[in-house]
Parts: structure tokens; C-alpha cells; sequence
């Protein structure tokens, strides 16, 4: 397929992962909020930490709360990374490469786009409770997987596709394993405290995983419930599965290539291998903040990799690799 | 027509002074609009606009945009489709599709002499200097004879119909007609909207368009599975939506120009596993952009050596480069003589009376008569650089006469023609609404036209302007079995 198809599919998805996940992470620590005094400024400004993107939004913001924060996440077309400029994205590339999807596909993207316009207009952050808004994006999110999945082959675009959401998710699941970091708890001894386990309870909530947590550990502990976020291999939202499967499809895309000389999938096993051989006790004696740091960069370089191998057009051209049929 | 009462009455519909395709003369409802009215009253007004607005979110659901030029954040508008069907006779098609088939094999043979023998400009049908002096011959094009000697493989004439009732051709569009998409669209829309109609009535169905057009660019080459793709400018293209419709419908690749690489005179795809030939391509950019070795240095949109790949024979191009010169607005008033040239007939569709403000007469004409003419531009389209004479204030045509004396070739005039009307949703109830009419040929070993049009309407109370970007809107055209 088209280099430049193959990226703009890629990017397509992780927007939408990523917009899913930011409606995500505002709905439940909105619900976090209702369940701690209100004076605590601090409950949003972690979020907007892991996003990765707090320097720009002391630029833009001087002080920050509740509705100042969900607007610089959901809605500021400042903030590149904002729910609805990723939507917008999704879209703008989602028109790019229209031939390549289904009508239902495109129409569901669509019908994101007119809803987050209109959340815009109607001013979400500034509502007594925008859960509805938030749900409701992450649902449409969650229904075009679906609608991705059951209408699209599963040729090459559909595997850009799939990596692309996988190293998303896998981003975002180390991201928010890292709020913990900074949610600051009063004294060492709050640690396992019940203020410290609403932390963890709403931590798995943002990834879905809170359900799928108690049937498998019961009982909330840091160290089970970071062992699920990242090593699970059925948890289908824990690190070491969303490398498994975005390492599934590179491999279906690399199909019949000399594997020897393909870095992104050199880089992608490697990464994948580590999460597969360590255990919790080795993240803890790394520190779990300096150890999602190191893998955040190592993913990074994993996509940079596929970038050159897959999407580079002065690579391709330099390559000179003619395809006869 | 009152909004207030469910019922709808056309005891108040205006068809004075203008040939309305539903109502004739004395107030009689045509024979194949009847089935349609009868539906219309039995369905009720709040029906009827229940039925437009579930239209409206269908076509902003499917994203059938299109972007406005000259706004800055590149605003995207819906083509407003109005769900009152234009109802065409079987008869009257037929007719049309002969007119058009003649006229479009002319032009051909006439592309064809002009960028070879020229013929026609030895014999002086046509004079040499308005082909030379029009910005769309193109030297390079000289000597080159295409497949089966094929030019214009797309076709998209905008015909109207005057207070007589007939068709007439307005312009001949053979560089990259758009619209398509809409026609094909607003069918499907339109098949939900009134499903039972289109039994009764028999309508002839345009749902193969996409498949003739594949047929067609295939049969261009020898090449057997043929690699085609669709050339778009891109995404911020004010038919960017057609492009990529067109591209799926046909099962292409949709390329833009920084996709494409030309080795060794072959034209390649950049892809994920390497580069890969392409035989045939849909063009959809101007011939000016294609490629910036040969034409416009400052095109972005191009792939240098394409048109060099295209001369040696190793890619098709659809529609040729150089057609442009054959829809020059300065050379449609010879189409006529064109067409009895080669062909010894008579022309079929006639054209509209046309001045020619490159020839004294007609100059003198015009610059006397601007208050009724609309005046042209030779090298515009879109509804843009035009006057139109009734409409406009004694300043502006004192503007336009200054331009025109400045450069006379650049323009013609035509009589301010009643364009028919159709019943069209409005505010107020239902009124007509001026429209033309976009028929769509297809031209590989033989002509075929499917049996359909894009039907433009101008929404404006009073307004002919029916372009898009200037508040047109759409129809679906309903071909009638007979």
C-alpha cells in the first residue's frame, strides 16, 4: 500500500486510542473528585502531568482546577494532544485515506467529529457534571474498534492500523500507571491507607482494567495491581499484551521480508522480550517512575523505527526495491 | 403555500415566465411528473420536511463536503440537496444523449486535429489565433495521438433548457468535470427517501457508473489487471470528497503527486514494500500542475517526468492533457461549425446564441447591449468572472466594458437565458428554482452516458448563478423508463 496511506491509517488510530483514553481518564477522575474534599487542587494536576504536556499548560493556564483542567485535555485546540483536536486528526486523516476504509467506518468517525464540535460549542468543561460527554466519546471510540475490526480486511492498512492503537494503549497504559507517582499522599504512612487504595481503585479505572483486576488479584495492592497494568498477558490493556499484538501485526506486515535488517521490528522484539523476562520485584528496585520513563523513550524509539522502515519516502527511494506481480 | 396547514397545494405555484419542467402551459402537471405530485400531496408538508431534514444529516453523516476556496480555514459546506427529484422524460433523454454523443466525438476529432494535422484551421473553419492565443493549447501536446485517439475521455456538459423547453449546451467541460459523486450520491439518498417511486415510475438506474468507468480506463490500455489510480490535488481540494469516492468506488489507488515517482520514463507508487507501476491515471488535477518539468515550475501538486512517461507511451492519462483547448469558452460559438466539419451533420444540441467580443461586431454589440448580456470570462468557470447584464448596477458594467475592450478575446456574452425551474423545498413551501442539468459521458472504444445528471439548482429566490460555490445546491435526475 501507499507509504503515505500506511501512516495516516497508523496516526488515524492512535488518535482515536488517545482520545478514547483522555475521555477515559476525565470521567473517572471526575468521579475521584466527588469522593475527596474539594480543596484539593492537586486531584487534576497529575493528570495533565502524565499527559506529558503540563509545560504547555502552565504557558496557557496560571492557576489550575476542575474545569480549567478537562478544558486544556478534552477541548483546548491549543494543546495539540487535546481530546478534540485528536478527534479532529482522526478525522482530517481519516478523509486522507477514505478510500481505504468502510463507509460505516467513516461515518462513525464523522459522527465523532460533529459530536465533539458541538461539546465545543456548548462548553463541556464548564458544566456542573460532563461525565455523559465523556462516556459518550469513549463509547463511539470503543464502537468504531469494533466497527474496525468487523468491517475492514485484515491486509496490510488494517495491521498499520492495529500497531498504531497498540502502541498507543501501551503509552497510555504506562502513563497512567505513572499518575500514582504523582499523586502526592499526605505522609508515607497514608501508604495503604484508604485515600491511598481510592488512588489505586480509580488508577485501574482509567484503564478499564478494575473489573478484570478483581477476578484475577481479589484484593488491592500496589504491587499486584502494577503487576496487572504491565506484565498481564491476557489483560487486553497491560503493556506486555499491547506489545504482543502490535508485534503481531508488524509481523504480519513484514510478512516474507529478511527480518535481519528491519529495525523496527528488532526494536519492538527487544522492548517486547523485557517486559516478558522481568518481574515486579525488577521494576521496584528500578523505581516505577524511572522504569515507565525508560520504557515511554523505548516505545518512542519502536515507532520511530517503524517510521523509517514503513513511512520514510527517502528511504523508499533510496532503497530502489521494485515490486513485480 | 402556507407552512402552518400540513397540506400541499401547488394552487399558488408561480411558472410565468419560464418554462417549468413540472407544471406546462394552462396549469397542466406534465405526464411524468404526475405519479410525483399525486405522491407529494398525499405525503403532507410536515412529512415532506421531515423527509428533508433527515437528508440533511445523511449527507453531513457521509461527509459529502466540499471545500470552499478563497476561505481561509478552508471551510467545508454541504452541496444542499433538495429532495424534490428532477424528472427528466424518456423521450427528452434520448434526444439529449444523441445531441451529446455527436457533440463529444466532434470535439475529439477536433482535439485531435488541432494538436496534429489542423486541418480545420488550414480550411479556416476555426481562426488559428483564438487556438493559439488560448491558455489551454499546449505545445507540448503537439504531435502526441493517445489510445484509439481519445482525448477527452470524461465529459460533463452543462445543458440548460431555455423558455422553448429545448436543451442547449452552456459549456462544454472537458478538462476534469466534477460532480459525479453527487449524482451517484444523492440517487442512494434519494432511493431511502422515495422508495416506491422509483418502482412505479421506473427510473433508469446510473448505479453502474463506477463500473463503466473502470471498463473504460482499462480498455486504454493493452495491459492486462491494469494498475489504476486517481490523482488528486488533495485533501484540501474543493472535491477532494469526489476524488476519493470515486477512487473506492472503482477499486483505485488514490494518489496524490508526492506518492508517485517516475524512473527510467515508468510512473511508481511509493509503497510500504517499495515502488510500483502504475499503467492508468485518473486525473484530477489541472494539466497546468501535473508535473512541474514540463508545465508550472511552482506545482506542488505534481510529479516531475510524469507528462515525459505519458509522451513515450508509458502511462494513460485521463483525460489527456490539452483537452482544455476544445472547452476554451472562446471556442465553443464554433462547435457547431466544428461538428459539420467533421462530421457532415447538422449539430444535434444547439449551442446558445453566442458574441464573440474578439470580432468587431460582436464587440460593438455587447459593449451596447451589456445591460441584457452576461458576459464571460474565456478562461474562468465556476460562476466566477462573469457579469450578469439585468443584475448588475450601471457602474459595474461600465467596469466590465473596460475590461473587456482591454482584452476582447477574453470574453464572450451570451442573451440572458431563462434557465427552467423545478419545484424546489423552500422556507416559504415549495416554488421553483432555476437549474441546469450535468450529464456524464464516458468515452473508451465507444460513447456511453448513463442515463442520469447532476442537476445543480440556484436555492436563491430569482437567482440562474446554480454553481456550488456561490449557494447552488443538487438534485437528484430521475431519467424516466419513458
Amino acid at each position: 500500500m501507499l507509504s503515505r496511506v500506511a501512516e495516516t491509517i497508523y496516526w488515524m488510530n492512535r488518535y482515536i486510542e488517545r482520545a478514547e483514553n483522555y475521555a477515559r481518564f476525565m470521567d473517572v477522575n471526575f468521579n475521584l473528585s466527588l469522593e475527596l474534599s474539594p480543596d484539593l487542587e492537586e486531584q487534576w494536576k497529575p493528570l495533565v502531568v502524565t499527559s506529558g504536556d503540563w509545560d504547555l499548560y502552565k504557558s496557557l493556564n496560571k492557576k489550575i482546577d476542575k474545569s480549567k483542567a478537562i478544558h486544556f485535555l478534552g477541548f483546548d485546540i491549543r494543546n495539540p494532544n487535546s481530546m478534540h483536536n485528536c478527534i479532529v486528526n482522526a478525522r482530517e486523516n481519516a478523509r486522507a485515506i477514505r478510500p481505504e476504509i468502510t463507509r460505516e467506518v467513516w461515518e462513525q468517525i464523522n459522527y465523532l467529529y460533529y459530536f465533539v464540535k458541538d461539546g465545543v460549542k456548548k462548553k463541556m468543561w464548564e458544566r456542573v457534571d460532563p461525565r455523559n460527554f465523556f462516556i459518550e466519546i469513549k463509547k463511539g471510540c470503543q464502537l468504531l474498534y469494533g466497527i474496525l475490526d468487523s468491517t475492514i480486511s485484515k491486509t496490510e492498512a488494517w495491521h498499520f492500523g492495529k500497531m498504531g492503537q497498540m502502541i498507543e494503549r501501551a503509552d497510555k497504559t504506562s502513563r497512567v500507571l505513572d499518575v500514582k507517582y504523582h499523586m502526592l499522599l499526605p505522609t508515607p504512612e497514608a501508604i495503604g491507607s484508604p485515600l491511598d487504595l481510592v488512588h489505586w481503585s480509580a488508577l485501574l479505572k482509567s484503564v478499564s482494567a478494575y473489573d478484570m483486576y478483581r477476578k484475577a488479584y481479589g484484593k488491592l495492592t500496589p504491587p499486584t495491581i502494577t503487576e496487572f497494568l504491565i506484565f498481564d498477558l491476557n489483560f487486553p490493556r497491560s503493556m506486555r499484551s499491547c506489545l504482543v499484538a502490535a508485534e503481531q501485526s508488524l509481523q504480519a506486515i513484514s510478512f516474507n521480508e529478511t527480518l535481519s535488517t528491519n529495525r523496527a521490528i528488532k526494536q519492538l522484539g527487544i522492548l517486547k522480550s523485557q517486559l516478558e523476562y522481568a518481574e515486579i520485584n525488577d521494576v521496584f528496585s528500578t523505581g516505577l517512575h524511572e522504569y515507565l520513563d525508560d520504557f515511554q523513550l523505548k516505545l518512542n524509539s519502536v515507532s520511530q523505527e517503524i517510521y523509517n522502515v514503513y513511512f520514510s519516502k527517502e528511504n523508499i527511494l533510496n532503497d530502489n526495491h521494485f515490486i513485480t506481480n | 403555500m402556507r407552512n402552518t396547514l400540513n397540506k400541499i397545494s401547488f394552487s399558488a405555484y408561480e411558472t410565468k415566465g419560464f418554462h417549468d419542467e413540472m407544471i406546462g402551459e394552462n396549469g397542466v402537471v406534465r405526464p411524468h411528473y404526475q405519479l410525483f405530485r399525486e405522491r407529494l400531496i398525499k405525503m403532507g408538508w410536515k412529512k415532506l420536511k421531515n423527509l428533508q431534514h433527515s437528508t440533511d444529516r445523511a449527507q453531513l453523516s457521509l461527509g459529502m463536503t466540499f471545500n470552499v476556496y478563497s476561505d481561509n480555514e478552508g471551510v467545508e459546506r454541504i452541496l444542499h440537496l433538495d429532495i424534490i427529484p428532477r424528472i427528466i422524460s424518456g423521450k427528452d433523454w434520448d434526444s439529449l444523449e444523441k445531441g451529446l454523443v455527436q457533440r463529444i466525438i466532434a470535439l475529439n476529432l477536433f482535439i485531435d486535429d488541432i494538436y496534429n494535422d489542423q486541418k480545420i484551421l488550414k480550411d479556416k473553419i476555426v481562426p488559428k489565433e483564438l487556438v493559439y492565443s488560448s491558455a489551454t493549447f499546449l505545445n507540448q501536446c503537439v504531435g502526441l495521438k493517445p489510445p484509439e485517439k481519445v482525448w477527452c475521455h470524461i465529459t460533463g456538459s452543462d445543458i440548460i433548457r431555455d423558455n422553448d423547453g429545448r436543451f442547449y449546451v452552456l459549456e462544454d467541460n472537458l478538462r476534469c468535470p466534477s460532480g459525479v459523486s453527487y449524482m451517484l450520491e444523492n440517487r442512494e439518498i434519494l432511493k431511502r427517501t422515495f422508495p416506491e417511486l422509483f418502482e412505479k415510475l421506473k427510473v433508469r438506474t446510473v448505479y453502474n457508473y463506477p463500473h463503466i468507468l473502470r471498463d473504460m480506463l482499462e480498455s486504454l490500455t493493452p495491459k492486462q489487471e491494469a494498475s489504476i489510480a486517481v490523482l488528486t490535488p488533495g485533501m484540501y481540494n474543493s472535491a477532494y470528497f469526489e476524488h476519493a469516492y470515486l477512487a473506492q468506488q472503482l477499486g483505485a489507488e488514490l494518489v496524490e503527486g508526492r506518492d508517485l515517482v517516475v524512473k527510467n520514463d515508468f510512473v511508481y507508487m511509493i509503497t510500504t514494500k517499495g515502488l510500483k507501476k502504475i499503467d492508468v491515471i485518473y486525473k484530477r488535477i489541472d494539466d497546468d500542475f501535473i508535473d512541474p518539468s514540463v508545465f508550472r515550475k511552482d506545482s506542488y501538486l505534481g510529479t516531475p517526468g510524469l507528462f515525459n512517461a505519458y509522451r513515450k507511451g508509458n502511462v494513460v492519462l485521463a483525460n489527456a492533457p490539452g483537452t482544455g483547448v476544445a472547452d476554451d469558452k472562446a471556442i465553443y460559438p464554433y462547435v457547431p461549425k466544428i461538428i459539420k466539419y467533421y462530421l457532415g451533420e447538422e449539430a444535434l444540441l444547439p449551442n446558445v446564441n453566442t458574441y464573440i467580443c474578439a470580432e468587431d461586431s460582436d464587440l460593438k454589440y455587447v459593449v451596447e447591449n451589456i445591460h441584457h448580456l452576461v458576459v464571460k470570462q474565456t478562461d474562468a468557470s465556476g460562476g466566477y468572472g462573469m457579469l450578469i447584464g439585468p443584475k448588475s448596477t450601471k457602474e459595474e458594467q461600465k467596469k466590465f466594458i473596460r475590461k473587456i475592450k482591454s482584452n476582447p478575446r477574453n470574453y464572450i456574452a451570451q442573451p440572458m437565458i431563462n434557465l427552467s425551474r423545478v419545484p424546489t423545498l423552500t422556507d416559504k413551501g415549495i416554488e421553483g428554482r432555476h437549474v441546469d442539468l450535468r450529464p456524464y459521458a464516458l468515452y473508451g472504444k465507444e460513447i456511453k452516458i448513463v442515463p442520469g445528471a447532476l442537476t445543480r439548482v440556484a436555492l436563491k429566490k430569482g437567482s440562474i448563478v446554480v454553481n456550488s460555490s456561490q449557494g447552488g445546491g443538487s438534485k437528484d435526475t430521475w431519467v424516466l423508463d419513458n
